[in-house]
């Protein structure tokens, strides 16, 4: 499963506002992390803003706090900002054929698990995840490098 | 963390103790678990107590977190009931939560955290190295839970069909 730009962006940015309860960090500086443009994670912070996950504290050293509660804030409550997660409805319409309901039938599982492990894992949770693999306690399964760049 | 919230998680924290069961505290389990599951079920409790509070108690282990700093202040705040299971799905040895409640009110105040980190100890001294659990996907608090205890994705897939 792949998340789009845009909801990876929202995730990361969560774990770094959320590692640091009472500071704030500006766009500039989660973007530099990660690689991303300024512009691009403007706009995806104020998606976050609107939905009550982010807030953003202006004048000299700015930036946003993470507003939302770390451990009940899911990955699956900030990917469904940007992007739909849910299973394909049963539609007699769309299942032209019995192997078009059955294929969804399978392929609705696989969207049921996805959200499923997406909406079990908290910021705060991931926090940990995080904290061992950079601690050394979770080998880093080596992948295609990707860039976030926009 | 304001001062009320942190005074009132450090003594949270200092009061509890887990323990095993005890005949006495049956009552409190059944209480405990009526008032989450909306479902009393005394007759399945009280059968748990007699497999899981008494016997095989080397691999068996039903725990309770108590709170109360007197006799009388004393009561179940948790808990939480586990065994080592053997060549199930031809799996090796392992440990098995298959129970675990919390007082709605003591939420978020590391009862669950000592019950868990008391049973992954017991499951240690009983010579195993995995434990495992099973949580309904859409059972939001459980998985939260266990997820945040650092539990993962096992290498099995539950199965289930209709019967006609």
């Amino acid at each position: 499963m792949r998340l789009q730009i845009s909801s990876r962006l929202a995730i990361f940015a969560a774990l770094e506002l959320a590692a640091r309860e009472g500071s704030q960090l500006s766009v500039a500086e989660i973007g530099e992390k990660y690689g991303v443009s300024s512009h691009h994670l403007a706009k995806v912070m104020h998606v976050m803003g609107r939905a009550g996950l982010v807030r953003s504290v202006r004048g000299a050293g700015g930036g946003y706090q993470f507003s939302g509660n770390p451990r009940r804030t899911t990955l699956l409550d900030i990917a469904q900002l940007f992007e739909e997660l849910s299973s394909v409805e049963s539609d007699a319409a769309h299942d032209a054929t019995p192997e078009d309901a059955a294929l969804r039938q399978v392929l609705n599982e696989i969207d049921d698990i996805a959200r499923a492990t997406l909406g079990s894992i908290t910021i705060a949770t991931m926090r940990k995840l995080v904290d061992r693999r950079a601690n050394g306690r979770e080998p880093v399964k080596p992948g295609p490098r990707k860039s976030l760049r926009t | 963390m304001p001062t009320a919230a942190k005074t009132r998680t450090a003594k949270s924290e200092a009061a509890v103790r887990v323990r095993r069961v005890q005949a006495a505290d049956i009552p409190q389990v059944i209480g405990l678990d009526t008032r989450v599951t909306k479902l009393a079920k005394a007759a399945y409790w009280n059968d748990i107590f007699r497999r899981y509070g008494r016997r095989r108690l080397n691999e068996r282990f039903f725990l309770v977190a108590e709170g109360g700093e007197t006799r009388a202040e004393r009561r179940v705040l948790g808990f939480i009931i586990g065994e080592v299971r053997a060549w199930e799905f031809g799996s090796t040895p392992c440990g098995w939560v298959f129970a675990l409640s919390v007082e709605p009110d003591e939420r978020l105040q590391n009862v669950g955290d000592a019950l868990f980190e008391a049973i992954s100890r017991e499951f240690k001294k009983a010579g195993v190295s995995k434990m495992r659990t099973m949580v309904a996907r859409d059972d939001r608090l459980p998985m939260l839970f266990f997820r945040s205890e650092g539990m993962m994705a096992g290498p099995y897939i539950q199965l289930e069909k209709d019967l006609e």
